[in-house]
């Protein structure tokens, strides 16, 4: 568990203050807090993981809220972006500089889940890849002579079409497997839709700046910005859905880590090839998925 | 003869008259009054009897009007009030026109087409509508459409302006000239409808709905910006 810091000590102390005001007060069903909330009534203080009490409190209350309209309604849309600009500015601070062995769901969503970041930061980096692409090649090219600019719109569409799919439908995948092994093996709560797709949307983010620096025409900075990127938001991944696979059986648990951090390291590199190139020539511009553009292009080379 | 009696009277003659042909008209005594309206007041209820002259140049001055609250924003509620999309629609299309022609060795390589541009300028003013009402906006749904699509027209006058530009050579400092203008108009834009949009929102998130807006206006900078006309 994580050891309490001078710092956390002191809000936790608030913490306790409400838990002991009210001790009758409900907590998430998760193990982490359930515990603390024991620990917090008889005065035994172990700190696990959140930090503020009321605030679970207030989002157990809006997850109550949220399931009493129906998905046709718009208040159940509304629900999804209930977040001030200090809360998304923290969450994305939570994805780019997050200590290790804190859990980016658990901790810095704090089960709220909300939509407005995932969407928009997927936006955004369509937009700074096409760009940004556009912007490399032309440098690339500014020394020869019948060079004659093109804006390459194009290529906004294909980078919507591979970033949302990307940040859509492989949440979809890894929340329905993780639902199915759970409900074979019986494991306590996985982590909903919503929060697979916040989580995966937060960890994208950090390709934003990486998709700016990506114009200096250095190939072996290229590469080391990719390994940074993935690192970071690697690791954002890894640490959200361990606890989660790791009651189950070795081989599925290494496996699924494995497939989550190949799919991400195959974004990364194949946009980095699609859009960034180093060759004179222009590629077929293909709808194929990622790994056949970084094949195409590799070949070509 | 009241007219109660009258009715009764007249109900009589014709019930005894029903098993009865009739050749001929009957003569029925009694006044009818139909209401005539009234020429009313308001000229919009009595619209169909102005000439056609009137009724264009009255919709174009009401977008002439908002024309100028978006190049001298200030807080006013006309706009807000009385949207329409008229508007709007000059100027995408206008927009979207000025950015064909384009240089034509390939129709990839090239820059936006008129339809990528249209789905771009109403699908993105849709989307960030719908992000400012999900996060508790309390404008309406087609008066920030209204907002956005005119706060389109500094940028469309960026865009007037770099094609003449162009028309002088497209070298280095024709580039600057270009960036120049069109950073400015873009700000301009930005700050527009900022002025008009962010009013409606909490303090809180603000800068929430302003993101997206900014994030639309950069787009449409970089479309102008990146125009290259033909070799």
């Amino acid at each position: 568990m994580a050891s309490p810091d001078d710092l956390k000590f002191q809000e936790f102390e608030e913490a306790t203050d409400l838990l002991l005001a009210d001790p009758g007060a409900s907590t998430l069903s998760m193990s982490g807090s359930s515990s603390m909330a024991l620990a917090g009534a008889t005065g035994d203080i172990k700190l696990d993981m959140s930090d503020d009490e009321g605030q679970e409190e207030s989002s157990e209350l809006l997850r109550g809220e949220k399931q009493t309209s129906g998905f046709w309604t718009f208040e159940y849309y509304q629900s999804f972006f209930n977040v001030d600009t200090m809360q998304v500015l923290d969450r994305v601070k939570g994805s780019v500089m997050h200590l290790p062995g804190r859990n980016f769901i658990k901790h810095t969503l704090q089960s709220s889940p909300d939509l407005y970041g995932p969407f928009w930061i997927c936006v955004t980096l369509v937009f700074s890849l096409a760009i940004s692409g556009n912007l490399s090649t032309f440098l690339n090219s500014l020394g020869s002579p019948h060079y004659h600019y093109r804006p390459q719109f194009h290529r906004v569409t294909i980078a919507a079409v591979v970033i949302f799919l990307y940040a859509w439908l492989v949440p979809l995948g890894v929340w329905g497997f993780l639902t199915w092994r759970q409900r074979e093996e019986r494991q306590q709560s996985g982590y909903s839709f919503l929060e697979t797709v916040c989580v995966y949307g937060y960890s994208l983010f950090i390709y934003i700046p990486t998709s700016v620096l990506w114009i200096l025409p250095f190939e072996w900075l290229r590469w080391l910005l990719i390994l940074v990127a993935m690192v970071i938001s690697g690791s954002v991944l890894v640490l959200t859905f361990w606890p989660v696979v790791r009651d189950d059986t070795k081989v599925t648990a290494f496996a699924t880590v494995a497939t989550i951090v190949v799919l991400h390291a195959l974004l990364s590199i194949g946009c980095k090839m699609y859009f960034f190139q180093t060759a004179t020539h222009t590629p077929v511009p293909t709808l194929a998925p990622n790994h056949t553009a970084a094949v195409l292009t590799n070949k070509t080379h | 003869m009241p007219i109660l009696h009258r009715n009764r009277y007249l109900t009589t003659i014709f019930a005894g008259l029903s098993d009865v042909s009739i050749s001929g008209d009957i003569p029925v005594e009694g006044e009818i009054n139909v209401p005539v309206g009234t020429p009313s007041h308001d000229d919009e209820y009595s619209t169909l009897d102005e000439p056609v002259k009137d009724t264009i140049l009255r919709d174009l001055k009401a977008v002439g009007k908002k024309f100028v609250h978006v190049m001298y924003p200030k807080k006013s509620s006309t706009l807000l009030r009385d949207w329409d999309l008229w508007g709007p629609l000059l100027l995408c299309v206008t927009l979207a026109l000025m950015l064909q022609g384009g240089s034509v060795d390939s129709k990839e390589d090239g820059g936006p087409q008129f339809a990528e541009v249209f789905v771009i300028i109403w699908f993105g003013s849709v989307i960030i509508t719908l992000n400012s009402k999900l996060l508790g906006g309390t404008i309406s749904f087609f008066q920030s459409l209204c907002v956005l699509g005119y706060c389109i027209m500094p940028l469309t006058v960026a865009m007037v302006v770099c094609r003449l530009v162009l028309l002088g050579g497209s070298g280095m400092v024709s580039f600057i000239v270009r960036l120049i203008v069109v950073t400015a108009s873009f700000s301009w834009s930005t700050f527009a409808s900022t002025a008009f949009l962010a009013d409606s929102q909490p303090s809180n998130r603000k800068a929430l709905v302003v993101y997206p807006v900014f994030l639309f206006y950069f787009v449409i900078g970089w479309m102008i910006l990146t125009f290259s006309p033909s070799a």
